[in-house]
């Protein structure tokens, strides 16, 4: 071992040993890898209900007299439209254009004051380095940016069946939050903040809770026949729906129109930091795509394996496992965009041999319609 | 954790088995590889007639979440490769000193196991990881 780093440790962390996880390192964090094996959680979580350990995840809430006001400059999302209760996913760009973080902003609204307030979760990994470029900016119009980051549990329960367990637990109707609105609520008797958003392509809630409401509730939940899932699960689970990972995906010198991630740029708000790089890759064609793509054979394609078209290298790899719904090997990665069309044959480079794959429509799964 | 480690059989520090019958060797992956490496969802193996060089690559083994290359213990012509893993590579997690054999090959020579382990050395090496 030898090395003895300063991993933080989130509050369920105990429960995790208690559970035989594998725990590894993850920005900066000591984290369940997996309890059982990805395949068995993966499959939980498509077919019934898993939870996450998220609580590494960045939380920053944000109170100053126009909190979206200020934001609505540094991200690429409009954020105009957003309703008190209703959340956002977006990205916040450097000036190059490159993406320093994607985020998800839920817009809790004013208080008796006038005072807006806001919540804002980032990566893990990136906590640190999104502060520091948050603070300035927000600090000239006023706004305060409080760090929960290390103060609070964050659990996610995802799955067909995660809105009718957590159901039990509470008498507030959660069939009347939407999709990607939150509310605080109560739940086991104590104060919860919940938000129906997520990371693995299934209906879910991310419950934010105080360290012993988390542990108490993750007890609760495993009694109710909720399966532990690890970070393994969560990113197969994620990679099926095609979202991508920060570092791996997309960094500070990816722009989110290279990403795929057009979406969530709205290039008609008059300022936001990065957009002049954006109109101009708009104009001038963009050089490079992150694509899906499926293997033909059994290889599985992974971070920074090369991909060639014809013989000749056209680019890498970025994420790729084996998704165990599709039951194929799926990848990510980024390739010219003549390239870039569903059909389109690549070969990528395992290991000396120039294996297959054939570019898809992104999501790889979507999850069916509920009737 | 704890795993059994056949007496009769010789390890690779990169956790490969042999087992030597005649001059027949049958090659795997420990139980403490397979536990390491989570669900096994591909397995790329040299097929019969093909020759292995002590110390060199032979194929790999892909689980969900990582890739990992074999490497033969020793020097032969193989003469089988275990079309049950091949084609459910799950086997391979199930049962690797039994059902989920990898390579059976024809050695060329007395091989040399200087450099590999017994079961009780083996078990004190990944142990102590």
């Amino acid at each position: 071992m030898g090395q003895e780093t300063a991993l933080q440790k989130t509050p369920l962390f105990d429960c995790h040993q208690g559970l035989k996880a594998r725990i590894v390192e993850f920005g900066g964090w000591s984290m369940p890898i997996q309890y059982q094996g990805i395949t068995a959680e993966h499959q939980a979580v498509r077919q019934k209900v898993g939870m996450f350990d998220i609580s590494h995840m960045g939380k920053f809430r944000l109170q100053g007299p126009d909190v979206l006001a200020t934001l609505q400059t540094l991200v690429t999302s409009d954020l105009s439209v957003l309703q008190p209760g209703q959340a956002k996913y977006t990205v916040m760009l450097n000036p190059q254009g490159g993406i320093i973080d994607d985020l998800i902003i839920y817009d809790r609204g004013k208080d008796a004051s006038g005072i807006s307030h806001a919540i804002v979760i980032v990566n893990a990994s990136t906590t640190d380095k999104d502060k520091t470029w948050l603070t300035p900016h927000l600090a000239a119009a006023n706004i305060t940016l409080t760090d929960e980051s290390t103060q609070n549990a964050l659990i996610a329960v995802q799955g067909p069946q995660a809105i009718a367990t957590l159901q039990t637990l509470t008498s507030y109707d959660l069939s009347t939050i939407p999709i990607y609105w939150h509310a605080d609520i109560t739940l086991m008797d104590r104060p919860a903040w919940v938000a129906r958003t997520g990371y693995t392509g299934e209906d879910g809630f991310e419950v934010m809770v105080a360290p012993e409401v988390g542990i108490a509730l993750w007890n609760r939940l495993l009694e109710l026949g909720v399966t532990p899932c690890g970070l393994g699960a969560r990113d197969t689970l994620r990679l099926e729906a095609a979202m991508a990972l920060y570092g791996q995906d997309v960094n500070d010198t990816t722009t989110p129109l290279e990403a795929g991630l057009g979406w969530v740029v709205h290039l008609d708000k008059p300022n936001f930091i990065g957009r002049d790089v954006l109109l101009q890759q708009k104009e001038r064609g963009l050089l490079r795509s992150l694509v899906g793509f499926e293997m033909q054979g059994r290889h599985i394609a992974r971070h920074d394996y090369e991909i060639q078209v014809d013989g000749k290298p056209v680019g890498i790899v970025t994420s790729g496992t084996f998704g165990p719904t599709l039951e194929k090997a799926i990848a990510l990665g980024y390739v010219p965009p003549e390239f870039a069309k569903p059909g389109q044959s690549l070969d990528v480079i395992i290991r000396g041999k120039a294996c297959p794959a054939v570019v898809v429509k992104r999501p790889f799964y979507r999850r069916p319609k509920v009737t | 954790m704890s795993f059994e480690y056949p007496e009769d059989l010789r390890y690779l520090d990169s956790h490969e088995y042999v087992r030597l019958e005649g001059d027949i060797a049958t090659i795997g992956i420990t139980a403490f590889a397979v536990e390491q490496l989570g669900d096994i969802v591909f397995v790329e193996l040299p097929e019969a007639g093909d020759t292995l060089i002590q110390g060199e690559t032979l194929g790999s083994v892909e689980s969900v979440k990582a890739v990992e290359d074999l490497y033969a213990p020793i020097t032969g012509t193989v003469v089988e490769s275990n079309a049950i893993v091949i084609d459910t590579p799950e086997k391979l997690g199930e049962d690797p000193y039994g059902e989920g054999w990898l390579l059976k090959v024809k050695l060329d020579a007395t091989p040399d196991l200087s450099e590999m382990m017994s079961a009780a050395e083996y078990r004190d090496r990944v142990e102590g990881e």
